[in-house]
């Protein structure tokens, strides 16, 4: 009763203002929330010194981000964040004031202004695209006065102007069957040499005259041997390539002309060598290297075209680009990585023997090899040359050495993040360290008076100033210790270089990080790929004293079958516990709802040949299992073949693969689409954070209840399974691009399926509508965004699905005597009777991810959060997607805080989370509940990261950070004095009353 | 505050009790003066007397009717007030609400002081304290009709289902497009 009254005065509270604007004051960003920038792995970068002005180095990334960064503290100066089909090909600056870019398969051209990152201009380049690009930038080229850059792509060579982007010239190899290697400008003349391999053994060479693209001279020269990967270019005209066995290095000189080859056998370099080298292409004149197996053997090659072996080592080594320095001298840098620290050495081309400079730089093991260095020169006080090396770790993290130390890191791995999960921090205690954060009263009493000013509007500007770079820096956020109201946690993050952070969820700042040992690459596993986290460990109540703990899920390699990885990491330290290498593949990994007595969750992994391996191995998890072993199944979903199936354990593995853990599986039942009219292209289920986990017994929704109350007392059952599916499919001419099918030949089926019995609970098609499909399940509905072709707009459509089954529990008396079967267990073989309700709407945007926010108890109002196109997250009110929505509710409606249907749903710009930043290249939206019923946590990750917290319906469960405390403190003070003093005068007044 | 309940509990600012009920030996606490017999004077009275407790009874069983209707007013005022308050719950309407819930039962609770001051051998006071507490409760289902009519007794099946979590399944399953 008085929850329904308590409950119906808050909604009413609620809807009085009918559209909730959660927007922000200016004065509130950044108290609760953070935002990082970054940049990916590093593909190229280039230095610029200008003499004047700030020192730079503009950087291409995988994750197709062209950025300028300032060289003394590795701040972003600009950046662009290229489509994730748009991916950079070179990079180069042109004049000392462009920033050139090749993009996009080598078609697209742009230059940058280089002080503030605008686009100059843009011009497209022709051809189909099939040939690797190349982007070269002549340092004293000159065409009528014009600088030129020189692009080979897509089967042309162009030259470019770069005052304007116009096509000088343009010479066509489309004809030949041309795979062209290099692209060479010996500087101070007036050629161009590509060579390149045509038809695995025929070396090709073209001369070609740099002013007007005029075909000079073509020279080609058989190899019986035929050529392996890549050449090297060591001299003007000469360059090193690998037959075909890896075996015999090849001297490829075309002086005047003429080609001519010299073989050198690799093994009279080396003596004990063996096995198939590979080419380090480097630019540096004179020298080059291989790498066979972990050796890598820089050899050098003299003016007679010998090679000479200069060293030889096991380190892992990267050789810089070619650095001039002055006339006719090239400097190149060299690391080496050995166990602790890298060792720099700075030589000049033609003088292997001598080190510009030779430093040691104390690495963190957790960053891993060297992958990349870029050297840059910079002159010193005493007008000698002084050096600084730009290095790009194998965790993608970029780092600026000089003089021997780092003068800046930047955590750019955390560009690629894969998979989030959260962990709670240590409770606070004696013995936890705690960042010292408690000031003395004299400081709080003069932080709340500073407060009291503002809000009395007494502050002078100083004094706002003040008030909020205190709420800013409120140390209390960034805690290393769980808080009340369970703000702070940890977001433990897996990148695509195989490295785990745990970022603290009060200021984002890295708690640890660890470069997972199962990741890396080693004899068992070659190309090994992080997939998925997993909490593995949530000590509750009765393993307070064990650490949570993360399961990492890897696999060695793409195909379906290859071996996986396990690692498991303590996320209070970042330590791995352990690390396995599996003999089976994973192809499926199911948290069950069950753990063991120290909190270790169950987790079925299922391999590619359907069996399934119990983790974690222990007799206890084995009983545990066995116990429940017949109400378990799984089901996969076969895109390419269009079938879904379900599955049951059948009994242990039998034939070589046993083992205690390892259970058969059988199928049960399989729905296979018409392959002709219908594909999978998306299937969502609801999340798992959605699920509680009770310790042996049954996993609890965080539903919080199953009725949902309509108008004049109604009640609807919602239909509450976590066996739901949902899957969307498309005609099969429909699923290319939006635009390539007229509206009578696409059309989108949604299902929601039973993935127990296979049941189908509920179809619908869509006509004229195309993918792609973004969906998010959650509760009893799910909601859903595609394209309408026949409209040309996007659309938004929401399916709820309620139980008729347990409709008939209608008795007041029932219900009180709490004579129903509400809460019994239900079995998903009975036969369900369910209804659902669905409406659509249009939505303006495109949408890139979709998430829905999530509460610890689920009794806040759910908002959808929705990754825009432009890289912004909105939030949109489920209220919005509510199908029970009519043109003119009625007032019983009304008071249920239905809106008034319109056919499109709004965007409220205050009720973008994300407000005036962008969350470049937007990947996933994550959602944790806090401790707090009415409050969410919402983390964004793509090339940039992005945390708030959420109050969807507004936190009425605490006062808000700014309530002043002070003002509280003083007004009870002043009424204490009040009562005080007036009891004393009239104390006094009645004894003088009684005198009279 | 001591002065006020006395007043209060009356429903009078003041009182004079004509009545002598000095015949009760029991009740006097002053001792009579001397050369003063009680007894002559009863006997010497007695018809008079007889006639004047009379009357005063039946005085005070009309009394005692007159305060036993009294909640019909405020009956009738209730419900006006319960009328201008309308079905929405607000502040006005909650407030109303519990005062017409509450002074019922403070009424009823008082039932024995109310007519405390009408009490007699001879007064029947059966009648209006039947009538009283009738009343009262009426203003009772009156208040708890209006509670009802704001939507805040558990009288819907709603009621008592919105906080049943969902039914456990015993079935669980998991899975999805391989890794």
């Amino acid at each position: 009763m008085a929850i329904r009254s308590f409950l119906i005065l808050f909604i009413l509270f609620f809807f009085s203002s009918l559209n909730p604007i959660l927007s922000l004051y200016e004065d509130q960003v950044g108290l609760v929330d953070w935002h990082q920038q970054y940049l990916g792995k590093v593909k190229q970068a280039v230095f610029h010194t200008h003499k004047t002005g700030r020192k730079r180095v503009v950087v291409s990334t995988e994750e197709n981000v062209v950025a300028s960064l300032d060289l003394r503290q590795g701040e972003i100066f600009w950046r662009h964040v290229l489509g994730s089909n748009d991916v950079i090909d070179g990079i180069d600056i042109a004049l000392g004031k462009y920033v050139i870019t090749l993009s996009s398969g080598g078609s697209i051209l742009r230059a940058w202004n280089l002080p503030d990152g605008q686009m100059v201009w843009e011009s497209s380049l022709r051809g189909p695209k099939h040939s690797k690009s190349l982007l070269l930038l002549p340092t004293n080229l000159k065409i009528e006065k014009d600088n030129v850059v020189i692009i080979f792509s897509n089967g042309h060579l162009n030259a470019v102007s770069c005052i304007d982007g116009e096509v000088l010239w343009e010479k066509d190899f489309e004809g030949e069957s041309l795979e062209v290697q290099q692209v060479i400008q010996p500087p101070g003349s007036n050629l161009i040499y590509v060579v390149g391999f045509a038809s695995s053994s025929l070396f090709e060479m073209y001369q070609i005259n740099a002013l007007n693209g005029e075909l000079l001279k073509h020279e080609s020269a058989a190899f019986s041997g035929g050529f392996l990967g890549e050449v090297s270019p060591v001299f003007r005209e000469t360059v090193v390539a690998l037959d075909s066995t890896g075996l015999i290095l090849l001297t490829i000189s075309f002086q005047n002309g003429k080609i001519s080859f010299q073989q050198t056998p690799i093994s009279n370099l080396v003596k004990d060598s063996f096995g198939p080298a590979k080419i380090i292409p480097s630019s540096v004149t004179g020298i080059f290297a291989i790498k066979i197996n972990a050796v890598t053997i820089v050899i050098r090659v003299t003016d007679e075209n010998k090679l000479e072996v200069v060293e030889k080592t096991n380190h892992e080594t990267s050789i810089s680009d070619a650095l001039s320095i002055s006339e006719g001298q090239q400097a190149f840098a060299l690391v080496q990585h050995a166990s602790h620290e890298i060792h720099l050495r700075v030589k000049l081309a033609h003088n292997w023997d001598d080190n510009l400079l030779k430093e040691s730089v104390k690495m963190d093991q957790h960053r891993g090899l060297v992958h990349k260095v870029y050297i840059n020169n910079y002159i010193r006080t005493d007008k000698s040359y002084g050096f600084r090396a730009l290095i790009v770790m194998e965790d993608h993290s970029l780092l600026l050495l000089q003089q021997g130390e780092i003068v800046w890191s930047r955590e750019d791995g955390l560009a690629s993040i894969i998979d989030v999960t959260t962990s709670e921090l240590p409770v606070e205690r004696d013995g936890v360290s705690v960042a010292k954060v408690e000031h003395n009263l004299f400081e709080w009493l003069k932080g709340h008076m500073l407060k009291l000013k503002g809000t009395l509007m007494l502050a002078n500007p100083q004094d706002i100033a003040a008030i909020q770079s205190m709420r800013l820096k409120n140390s209390e956020k960034s805690k290393m210790t769980r808080d009340h109201n369970g703000f702070r946690k940890l977001l433990i993050v897996l990148t695509r270089a195989g490295k785990l952070f745990a970022l603290h969820t009060g200021d984002g700042h890295i708690v640890w990080s660890h470069l997972l040992q199962s990741l890396q690459k080693s004899k068992v596993c070659q190309h090994p790929i992080g997939l998925n986290l997993y909490k593995w460990q949530v000590p509750h109540h009765h393993a307070m004293d064990e650490n949570p703990s993360v399961l990492v899920i890897g696999k060695c390699g793409p195909s379906s079958d290859a071996p996986g990885a396990l690692s498991f990491v303590d996320t209070y330290t970042g330590k791995e516990l352990s690390s396995l290498s599996l003999l089976h593949s994973v192809a499926q990994v199911i948290p069950l709802p069950y753990t063991d007595s120290t909190e270790q969750r169950l987790h079925l992994l299922i391999d590619a040949d359907k069996h399934a391996h119990l983790y974690p191995k222990t007799p206890e998890a084995i009983s545990i299992f066995e116990r429940e072993f017949s109400n378990i199944y799984w089901y996969s979903v076969e895109d390419d073949n269009g079938i879904i199936k379900g599955h049951a354990l059948r009994g242990k593995c039998t034939g070589e693969v046993a083992d205690e853990v390892c259970f058969d599986t059988r199928e049960l039942w399989s729905i296979v689409f018409p392959s002709e009219s219908e594909k999978i292209i998306a299937t969502v289920t609801r999340k798992l954070t959605e699920c509680h986990v009770v310790n042996g017994g049954y996993g609890r929704w965080v539903v919080h209840t199953q009725a949902k109350v309509i108008a004049d007392q109604e009640v609807m059952y919602k239909y509450i399974s976590r066996n739901l599916l949902f899957v969307a499919t498309v005609a099969l001419k429909g699923s290319g691009e939006i635009g390539s099918v007229t509206p009578e030949e696409s059309w989108l089926v949604a299902y929601l399926i039973d993935t127990v019995t296979g049941r189908i609970l509920h179809r619908v098609t869509h006509h004229g509508s195309q993918g792609p499909v973004h969906a998010v399940f959650s509760e009893n509905w799910v909601v859903y965004h595609y394209f309408n072709l026949k409209a040309h707009r996007y659309e938004m459509s929401v399916i709820e699905i309620y139980d008729q089954s347990r409709a008939d529990n209608k008795d007041v008396w029932k219900l009180v005597l709490g004579k129903h079967n509400l809460n019994s267990p239900i079995s998903l073989y009975s036969r369900p009777d369910v209804i659902t309700k669905s409406q659509s709407y249009f939505f303006t945007h495109s949408v890139k991810a979709i998430a829905v926010t999530s509460t610890t108890k689920g009794i806040t109002s759910k908002q959808l959060l929705i990754g825009t196109i432009g890289d912004q997250v909105l939030a949109l009110d489920k209220r919005f997607l509510d199908p029970r929505r009519t043109v003119n509710p009625t007032q019983a409606e009304k008071e249920e805080g239905i809106i008034p249907l319109t056919d499109s749903l709004p965007i409220i710009p205050q009720s973008y989370v994300t407000h005036a930043l962008r969350v470049e290249g937007l990947r996933g939206i994550i959602t944790v509940p806090a401790k707090l019923e009415s409050t969410t946590l919402v983390f964004a990750h793509g090339v940039d990261l992005f945390f708030t917290q959420l109050a969807p319906s507004r936190t009425y469960d605490s006062l808000t950070d700014d309530f002043n405390y002070a003002l509280l403190l003083i007004t009870i003070v002043a009424l204490v004095a009040a009562i005080f003093v007036t009891w004393t005068l009239s104390e006094r007044k009645e004894l003088q009353d009684n005198w009279r | 505050m001591e002065k006020g309940k006395g007043v209060m509990g009356a429903g009078r600012r003041w009182a004079v009790d004509f009545s002598d009920n000095s015949t009760a030996p029991s009740s006097r606490d002053i001792p009579d003066p001397p050369g003063f017999t009680r007894a002559s004077v009863d006997q010497d009275d007695s018809a008079v007397s007889r006639q004047k407790n009379d009357a005063e009874a039946n005085w005070k069983a009309q009394k005692a009717w007159e305060v036993a209707q009294a909640p019909f007013k405020n009956l009738l005022m209730m419900g006006f007030m319960m009328w201008m308050a309308g079905s929405t719950v607000h502040l006005f309407s909650i407030g109303i609400t519990f005062s017409a819930l509450w002074q019922p039962i403070s009424a009823l609770q008082g039932v024995g002081k109310v007519f405390e001051p009408y009490k007699d051998n001879k007064v029947d006071l059966l009648g209006p304290k039947l009538l009283f507490i009738a009343l009262n409760l009426g203003g009772l289902a009156l208040g708890v009709w209006k509670l009802n009519t704001l939507g805040l007794l558990p009288t819907h099946a709603s009621d008592w289902v919105s906080s049943l979590s969902p039914a456990q399944e015993v079935e669980y399953s998991g899975g999805g497009i391989p890794l």
